[in-house]
């Protein structure tokens, strides 16, 4: 008798325990608080320093940082309705105020005072008061509109010149142009259609409203899929990162080995002038041989290469590493080495099985007036939270946009679990 | 008798967790199949050699892009469906209130019947999943009805 009510009282108690725990533990995930244990589980060069700095937010795609501080966080999807989120900067603590934007998409652009936006089809822009902050969260202005989105590569990202202009990725809806797309086998269409409408850069005024395909400027073609691009204002020209095709093995074997496979083709930094042709789908960039090779749908054997010349990279990656953001670092926080250089976020690859993933981290590459002046190295690794990724699911973060901070720090998004990082030196 | 009634506080629902779980792993016992072990195996090489980059060798699939083979409806559920989506591929496809962007090729004349039941057979069976084998005749039954 005794000890079934000492038994009743004991689970009692620990049933109170468990809700309390869990009543506190849901409150505090409510708040964003800064977490630095061991710089947030990232290894950077010696003297930088990494946090959390907000956490749990959803698939966040591009972000932004205003001059106070504050973030505004694009989401892939939406969340309760919402596909932009706000974070305030509180005493240094962000707080997550009403989010806005009804669309999921990747484009997070802060530009003469507007906040630029893309979903999948459409670009917006908001116009911003003078503490950064949206003014009608609710009406923004339709920048461009009826952009194509097929599924495949359908992210629309962007940025922007100092004279006026927006430019804006349209990723092809397909590997590499095949008349049955990913398919073994299957040969390239004949003067790849999709080239008319996609699989380009295209050249907007950044204050005109409702301007769809005609009213722009086919800027660039025969880039793949552009995620992360970005102006480079020391020589004034635009700057983008490719996703390189896929599947070289799986669809023509009598070529590649999978170990070819997982490294092939290059992932490229292109430099843009009005009119470049990269080359996509009749060509692309090995950067073993450091030759434009025929892609294979295209008569290609891994040796071929073209008659006709493309566009050569800047600076050609490891295959299939997804470079999803491109940042030009302006600020002067961190140390003279890294003045102008570029932040390349790489979202990490899928494309090399059974080779294990790589990728999952943020590059370094210095740059002197638009030129690129050294090696590219890591300069932030261990988002995934594992060394051994055989699988993409198996990383907990996977970094997906850059922004700078007004004090000249690095932030860093992921879309995994939609954690914020902020680099800093000191 | 309070004492019962306290106990049993904490070993019926211990006790109920682990019937659930033992009737998970004992629906049935399709292992007694005839030639199924035999078609898994051969399952698996057409799988790395057509699937994995795209599926991944745990079957986990890339998020947004290419779905995964672990316990979803589709590959659980109706055979005739799973048969045609790898005769006549798939696209922008949502499984399980999750999309996924790219698209899953027709290997309906890459692929010969054998081969697509050994490789859904391997699926079926792998990853988690454990459920009936699927045979060249019943590829052979949908390739043929919808021709």
């Amino acid at each position: 008798m005794k000890k079934s009510i000492f038994y009743g009282a004991l689970i009692t108690v620990v049933t109170l325990c468990i809700f309390s725990f869990t009543k506190i533990s849901s409150l505090q995930s409510g708040h964003l608080h800064k977490v630095n244990a061991d710089n947030a589980g990232l290894t950077l060069p010696a003297g930088f320093n990494a946090s959390i700095v907000a956490d749990h937010l959803g698939e966040v795609r591009h972000i932004a940082v205003t001059k106070e501080g504050n973030i505004y966080a694009k989401l892939g999807g939406t969340k309760n309705g919402k596909g932009i989120l706000f974070l305030k900067d509180n005493n240094g603590n962000l707080e997550e105020q009403n989010g806005f934007g009804d669309y999921g998409g990747t484009a997070m652009r802060i530009h003469d005072g507007y906040l630029y936006a893309s979903s999948n089809t459409t670009v917006y822009r908001y116009k911003l008061n003078e503490n950064d902050e949206v003014i009608d969260p609710s009406n923004p202005e339709t920048i461009v509109t009826g952009l194509l989105d097929h599924g495949e590569h359908n992210s629309k990202s962007v940025t922007l010149d100092n004279a006026g202009n927006i430019y804006v990725n349209i990723g092809a809806y397909s590997n590499s142009c095949q008349v049955q797309d990913r398919t073994p086998g299957s040969m390239g269409r004949p003067g790849c259609p999709i080239l008319d409408s996609a699989g380009g850069i295209w050249q907007f005024k950044a204050d005109k409203a409702d301007q769809t395909y005609g009213d722009g400027i086919h800027y660039a073609i025969g880039l793949r899929n552009v995620v992360g691009l970005d102006w480079n204002h020391q020589d004034n020209t635009l700057f983008v990162m490719q996703h390189g095709r896929d599947q070289l093995h799986d669809l023509f074997p009598q070529y590649y080995t999978d170990k070819e496979s997982a490294i092939l083709p290059a992932e490229c930094m292109y430099e843009i002038h009005k009119g470049d042709n990269a080359g996509w789908p009749y060509i692309y960039y090995d950067q073993i041989q450091k030759k434009q090779i025929l892609m294979p749908e295209y008569g290609g054997n891994g040796k071929k290469t073209s008659d006709k010349k493309y566009l050569n990279p800047v600076i050609a990656f490891p295959g299939h590493l997804a470079p999803n953001d491109l940042l030009f670092y302006t600020g002067n926080q961190f140390p003279e080495k890294y003045r102008n250089g570029a932040f390349i976020a790489f979202h990490g690859s899928w494309n090399r099985s059974p080779e294990p993933q790589a990728g999952y981290f943020v590059v370094f590459v210095p740059f002197k007036d638009g030129k690129p002046t050294g090696k590219w190295e890591i300069f932030a690794d261990g988002f995934a939270g594992t060394k051994d990724i055989a699988s993409p699911r198996n990383a907990e973060h996977r970094p997906c946009g850059l922004a700078q901070g007004p004090d000249g720090s690095l932030y860093v998004s992921d879309d995994v679990k939609g954690t914020i990082y902020k680099i800093t030196y000191k | 008798m309070k004492k019962i009634t306290v106990v049993s506080f904490l070993f019926i629902p211990l006790f109920l967790l682990l019937m659930g779980m033992k009737n998970d792993f004992s629906t049935k016992n399709f292992s007694n199949q005839p030639g199924l072990q035999k078609s898994i195996i051969a399952g698996k090489i057409v799988f790395k050699k057509y699937c994995i980059s795209c599926h991944q060798a745990d079957g986990g699939g890339v998020p947004n892009m290419n779905p995964p083979l672990i316990q979803t409806s589709f590959v659980l559920g109706n055979k005739d469906t799973l048969i045609n989506i790898v005769l006549k591929g798939l696209k922008n496809v949502t499984i399980d209130d999750e999309t996924y962007n790219n698209p899953m090729p027709a290997l309906g004349t890459v692929l010969k019947d054998q081969q697509i039941a050994d490789v859904l057979t391997y699926v079926r069976n792998s990853f988690g999943n454990k459920t009936s084998g699927i045979t060249a005749q019943e590829v052979k039954t949908v390739r043929d009805s919808s021709k």
